[in-house]
């Protein structure tokens, strides 16, 4: 049998230690995305990890895959560029809460509306954290953060399920506590074509934690842990228990043909390889 | 269709989408606007059948972005736009120009700021092509004034997006992307075409920004067993962040000399009608097409008038500009927009001639009788 991979062929020890602050999720959150490229035995060269600005952003700096670092909110246009430059290219997008759906709404929406093969992977911290702790478009009504000190007055999107209206062939929720399910959705997410998302609910102690969780940073895990809930069991709550929780699971995976897949159907001369020579 | 050869009938903007294909393009993103349009058309209609592929994105900002990741993927890529649609594009032109990218940005000038006078022409974006994105840099950005220069320096622009890897702009307007005149196309094999240099080195060895001694590092791509890390933060010769003290330094006088050291293999200017003269106009574009009219208008007035075209915008001409005006009597700058390129003339005017402007901002071709007013005005 051969020899299984380690996360180390994805991972770049030798820019240890992290930058992000004791406490934050990034780093389980990359562990899970390394594992998973190994388990999934993905040559390191056939990989691009395309980034963001923001905490999460900084990600590339930690990859041994090919690796894009771009401008706020553009992680996903470029990645399309990528991805049609060479379909044969794994492309992973990684971006935050207010990277991927404020700035970079209009690029989602649209990336998954034309099930672009590329895997999305949203920290979601509920927080703009390099900044210094702004609400973001994931930021719960109510909730406090230095632009909302009273409390902020705009409804949450939800992640999930506007990948899901917008067409993204699958979706899935888990968190920073939940490791093993966390890293076996992002392989499910590698390994299918199309647009697929995989938010990953993260902790961020330092800014949204320490204004609306009570205590420390094992308390703001612990507040990730008890807000994830299964659909069973979330269908069976009251409107008011439902406000505070999060579905987790798998909640979209269907087969909707890519982009690249349909418009080589209808321009058939558009070859696999991209070197035709034209008429 | 199949590729039109020989003589045709053409207009501008399917001499560029034409000249991009043939230049070896395989890669266009972009979003629809008026008067560029008709460059998509041609690149979703054909390049399929070149292998290569087309796509609209949501808007302006993405489409730069996507012909950056496309590039890097080791297609030739490029985008066309107008004013509005040029002004989102900055963002991510600064991107590429940081991660040196090469990828072509064409922009068919229109009136503005904002909506303007939709869709007619103006040459006021010059300064916006040579500083729109933020922070220190180079570009170089090219004026077609006929439909057979859309196709050839579109070709060129590649060409030097490739050698240099940057992006170039082609810096042109309504009038020269929309009007039909006839072109000569060559055939493809002929022509010479330049692609991006590939790293000498075994992977293990390759660092992505490390440049060869013509300060230009080797270009890997996305799936090549060489590792290529391109980054819009501050980096070194790995690619990856860097944060020391003379990083950026060491990053941004590189970029700026791996351009400006190579001057004569960018600079392209034309002289046009007699050597002496009493005014010498400075022009580009469509604007240009005009003074060669009036360098023989003139005679008959007894003012005897040539012209200097600048075909490379950016980096400005200062050498050809300063030889012109220390060998005139009086210089006319005539640019369709309120005085941008006459900023860089005086810049460079050392030996103090009088330099006027003729100022176009109607939303039409520069009328002749602003320019021989001008003219007139300067033998005074």
């Amino acid at each position: 049998m051969a020899v299984k991979l380690s996360y180390r062929e994805y991972f770049k020890e030798e820019a240890l230690p992290l930058m992000w602050c004791a406490g934050c999720g990034n780093g389980i959150l990359l562990r899970a995305i390394t594992d998973a490229l190994a388990d999934l035995e993905i040559p390191p060269h056939q990989v691009v990890v395309s980034t963001g600005i923001g905490c999460w952003g900084k990600a590339d700096d930690y990859m041994k895959t090919h690796g894009f670092h771009g401008s706020h909110g553009r992680a996903l246009a470029f990645g399309t560029g990528i991805k049609l430059g060479n379909p044969d290219l794994h492309v992973i997008a990684l971006m935050g809460d207010g990277d991927a759906l404020a700035i970079g709404g209009n690029h989602f929406i649209h990336a998954a509306r034309r099930n672009i093969d590329i895997t999305a992977i949203i920290s979601n911290n509920f927080t703009y954290g390099m900044t210094g702790g702004q609400y973001s478009p994931t930021t719960p009504l109510s909730y406090k953060t230095t632009t909302s000190p009273i409390g902020v007055a705009e409804p949450a999107f939800d992640v999930c399920s506007l990948s899901e209206e917008c067409g993204a062939n699958y979706v899935a929720r888990s968190t920073v506590y939940h490791v093993t399910q966390l890293k076996r959705f992002i392989a499910a997410a590698i390994q299918k074509k199309g647009f697929n998302v995989v938010e990953a609910i993260n902790t961020c102690p330092t800014h949204f934690g320490r204004r609306n969780i009570p205590g420390d940073t094992v308390e703001m895990m612990n507040y990730v842990k008890e807000i994830s809930i299964s659909k069973s069991r979330y269908e069976k709550l009251d409107e008011e228990e439902k406000a505070k929780h999060l579905v987790t699971g798998e909640l979209v995976n269907r087969d909707r043909p890519d982009f690249l897949s349909v418009y080589r159907e209808i321009n058939p001369a558009a070859s696999e390889t991209g070197r035709g020579e034209g008429k | 269709m199949s590729r039109p050869e020989g003589i045709q009938l053409m207009e501008g903007n399917h001499a560029c989408a034409w000249g991009a294909i043939d230049a070896g393009a395989r890669f266009y993103a972009g979003y629809p606007i008026t008067p560029s349009s008709e460059i998509a058309e041609v690149c979703a209609r054909e390049l399929p059948a070149y292998g290569g592929t087309y796509i609209q994105m949501e808007d302006e900002i993405g489409s730069m972005a996507a012909i950056v990741g496309a590039s890097l993927s080791g297609k030739k890529s490029f985008t066309a736009t107008s004013g509005p649609g040029f002004s989102l594009m900055q963002e991510n032109l600064g991107v590429g120009i940081y991660q040196e990218v090469p990828c072509v940005v064409v922009n068919i000038q229109r009136v503005g700021p904002a909506t303007g006078l939709a869709t007619q022409p103006a040459q006021a974006d010059v300064m916006q092509a040579r500083w729109g994105t933020h922070g220190d840099h180079p570009i170089i950005v090219l004026c077609p004034a006929t439909v057979q220069e859309m196709y050839d320096f579109t070709i060129r622009a590649f060409n030097l997006a490739e050698r240099f890897r940057t992006p170039v702009i082609l810096l042109s307007d309504q009038v020269v992307g929309q009007t039909y005149e006839n072109i000569s196309l060559p055939d493809p094999a002929s022509l010479k075409l330049v692609t991006r240099k590939k790293p000498g080195v075994p992977p293990e060895e390759y660092l992505p920004y490390q440049p060869d001694e013509n300060l230009v590092p080797p270009m890997a791509a996305y799936g090549d067993r060489h590792i290529l890390h391109a980054s819009s933060t501050c980096h070194c010769e790995t690619g990856y962040s860097n944060f020391k003290y003379g990083t950026n330094r060491q990053l941004l006088t590189r970029l700026k000399d791996k351009i400006y050291n190579y001057l004569d293999e960018i600079i392209e200017v034309e002289h046009f009608g007699p050597v002496d003269a009493d005014v010498t106009l400075v022009s580009f574009g469509s604007a240009s097409r005009v003074c060669k009219y009036l360098v023989g208008e003139a005679e008959k007035e007894g003012i005897r008038v040539n012209l200097l075209r600048l075909i490379t915008m950016w980096p400005f001409p200062d050498q050809e500009v300063q030889k012109a005006l220390a060998n005139t009597g009086a210089c006319v700058v005539a640019e369709m927009n309120q005085g941008q390129v006459i900023n860089e003339v005086n810049r460079v005017n050392t030996t103090n001639t009088p330099v006027h402007l003729a100022s176009g901002i109607d939303g039409e071709l520069i009328r002749p009788e602003i320019i021989m007013t001008s003219i007139r005005e300067a033998v005074k």
